[in-house]
């Protein structure tokens, strides 16, 4: 293990989102004010407590995932995408690395990135509504299992990309959608038959389940099935990359 | 001295055909001695680069062998790569970087500790220094590629791989480019390079090797390859032309051109001991063949190259 090396990429990597600190931290951050304005304040105030809380509190959870899964994705996707398209990789395939030191650099630093939005976020829904975590060590730990799972699947991305709008398709087109749908804004209980049924297809209502019991304890899908399917899904995007990076798929021709 | 070591770089059989089918090294053996500077000379699209990736890790070979001291390329491919600096032909660099940020990510990607002496020593001896805080973006071309030598060179490799080192620069600084892998050499690292400018072999090579078609037509010493298949060409602007050469000057290297009005001479180098030029005008005199004007000259790298690539085609 190169571990000079996961050092060198891993800072590297920070530093590139150092230098567009703006448009990494600020955009986000601006982003769910809105919503917290628009959904927690101005509507949610008229609302009826929902689970037990405020709809504000509510939808606390929902928010940090559609921020977490969306960034993840495209800072791990754009970080693996972008010595693609300049060429510099050549340095990243002729130095003495492996899969493991890669993954290690490039995944670490998007998922610190996403662990740091995902605190600011919550900071800044503390300002709008008031809440307390019931799990924090819970929530600490599914939220840093989704960075690193979503970083993962990005990772993926980026390597499979070969042009700047198929990194946007797949947080755009898929995750955004799947998101909204997932129980972010209601609780799935409230859906009507066959809706309920269907919306167990989308993967996002186990994580948005899953964070809000780490929350708020309560939840509409027990919370281990929400874990192992997160597991279940690192675990298949860690082996993608392995092969890829034994069969050298888009890497080395 | 050189030649009785063990060589540094060994390539056996080493083959590489793309997925299209297009066959870019057939089967090419090579060995690099330790501390030659050795031009891999060749047509575009006859296998250099591919070659050089192969070595690197940028290609998988699709056949054959790569060892560094005995050490297999491919199946301990993180013992090889540290040892191995590579410096690509296109300008890949990281805009936005700055220069001596650069240099030093290139050592730890290369699994060597932090050491500024060392990033301070590669960019002096690459007259980087005044520029180690600019961004990289802001650099000159053959600033940016001196850029790229110095992060070849951040993980003190014992060899370098310089792919078209000059390619794009205009000749000052080509000339200190020459200078600067010159006393590179001079502090023990092997240079492999590939160029399709002759001159530049000519220049600093120990060695030339000739790839076509992904295969090594030719490996020699530049002194030999110049001595065996040089050639020495002179023509003769005759003051009356001629319609047939004297019988006199048939066991001569001559021909006749331009309707007799010329007469051309081609000599190898290993002919020159007995029919040499000076003893040719001396013959010339003695016949009372008459000229106004004699147009010697020795043949380039460029010409025997342009010979080896036309034969093998």
């Amino acid at each position: 293990m190169n571990w000079t090396a996961v050092r060198a990429l891993y800072m590297f990597e920070l530093a590139r989102t150092w230098r567009t600190l703006f448009q990494s931290i600020l955009t986000p951050v601006l982003t769910t004010s809105l919503y917290f304005v628009v959904f927690g304040s101005a509507i949610g105030s008229r609302m009826e407590t929902i689970g037990g809380g405020s709809y504000g509190a509510f939808i606390i959870p929902g928010l940090m995932l559609l921020t977490i899964l969306s960034e993840s994705i495209a800072n791990a996707s754009f970080g693996i995408y972008l010595p693609r398209f300049t060429g510099t990789i050549y340095e990243l395939l002729s130095a003495p690395v492996g899969v493991a030191e890669t993954l290690l650099g490039y995944v670490g630093a998007a998922a610190t990135k996403s662990v740091i939005l995902a605190l600011i976020i919550l900071g800044t829904a503390r300002c709008f509504v008031p809440f307390e975590i019931v799990h924090p060590f819970w929530a600490a730990g599914f939220l840093l299992l989704i960075a690193v799972s979503f970083c993962l699947f990005g990772f993926i991305l980026g390597l499979w990309a070969d042009g700047f709008e198929k990194l946007q398709v797949v947080p755009l087109m898929v995750v955004t959608p799947l998101t909204f749908l997932g129980g972010t804004f209601y609780s799935i209980d409230m859906l009507p038959e066959p809706w309920r049924t269907i919306t167990l297809f989308n993967p996002i209502v186990y994580l948005v389940s899953g964070l809000r019991w780490a929350f708020y304890g309560t939840a509409d899908i027990n919370i281990a099935v929400s874990a192992g399917l997160t597991l279940a899904f690192m675990a298949a995007c860690i082996v993608a990359i392995a092969w890829i990076f034994r069969t050298g798929y888009r890497l080395r021709t | 001295m050189v030649a009785l070591m063990p060589p540094i770089l060994v390539l056996s059989g080493l083959s590489k055909t793309y997925a299209g089918g297009h066959v870019a090294l057939d089967s090419v053996d090579l060995e690099i001695r330790r501390g030659e500077i050795f031009a891999l000379l060749g047509p575009n699209g006859a296998g250099k680069t591919t070659l050089i990736g192969a070595v690197c890790g940028l290609v998988r070979p699709t056949g054959g062998t790569i060892t560094v001291d005995g050490v297999d390329a491919i199946r301990e491919p993180r013992q090889v790569r540290a040892r191995i600096g590579l410096v690509p032909q296109e300008l890949s660099t990281d805009m936005f970087e700055h220069v001596a940020h650069t240099v030093g990510f290139s050592r730890g990607l290369f699994g060597k500790r932090r050491d500024d002496a060392v990033v301070e020593r590669v960019l002096r001896s690459l007259s980087l220094w005044d520029k180690r805080d600019a961004k990289i973006m802001e650099l000159s071309g053959g600033m940016k590629r001196r850029v790229l030598i110095a992060k070849a060179l951040a993980h003190e490799p014992d060899i370098l791989f310089l792919d078209e080192p000059t390619a794009g620069v205009d000749v000052e600084l080509r000339r200190d480019m020459w200078k600067l892998i010159g006393a590179l050499r001079d502090s023990g690292v092997t240079i492999i390079l590939t160029t399709h400018y002759i001159e530049e072999a000519e220049e600093m090579a120990d060695r030339i090797g000739v790839i076509d078609k992904g295969r090594i037509i030719l490996v020699e010493e530049k002194q030999t390859l110049l001595a065996k298949l040089g050639r020495t060409e002179a023509r003769f602007t005759l003051a009356a032309p001629m319609t047939a050469l004297p019988a006199d000057l048939a066991d001569w290297p001559l021909a006749l051109e331009d309707d007799g009005g010329t007469l051309r001479y081609t000599i190898t180098a290993a002919e020159t001991e007995t029919r040499g030029l000076a003893a040719l005008v001396r013959r010339l005199d003695a016949l009372g063949v008459d000229y106004r004007t004699l147009d010697a000259r020795r043949s380039s790298l460029e010409d025997i190259f342009v010979d080896l690539v036309e034969k093998g085609a």
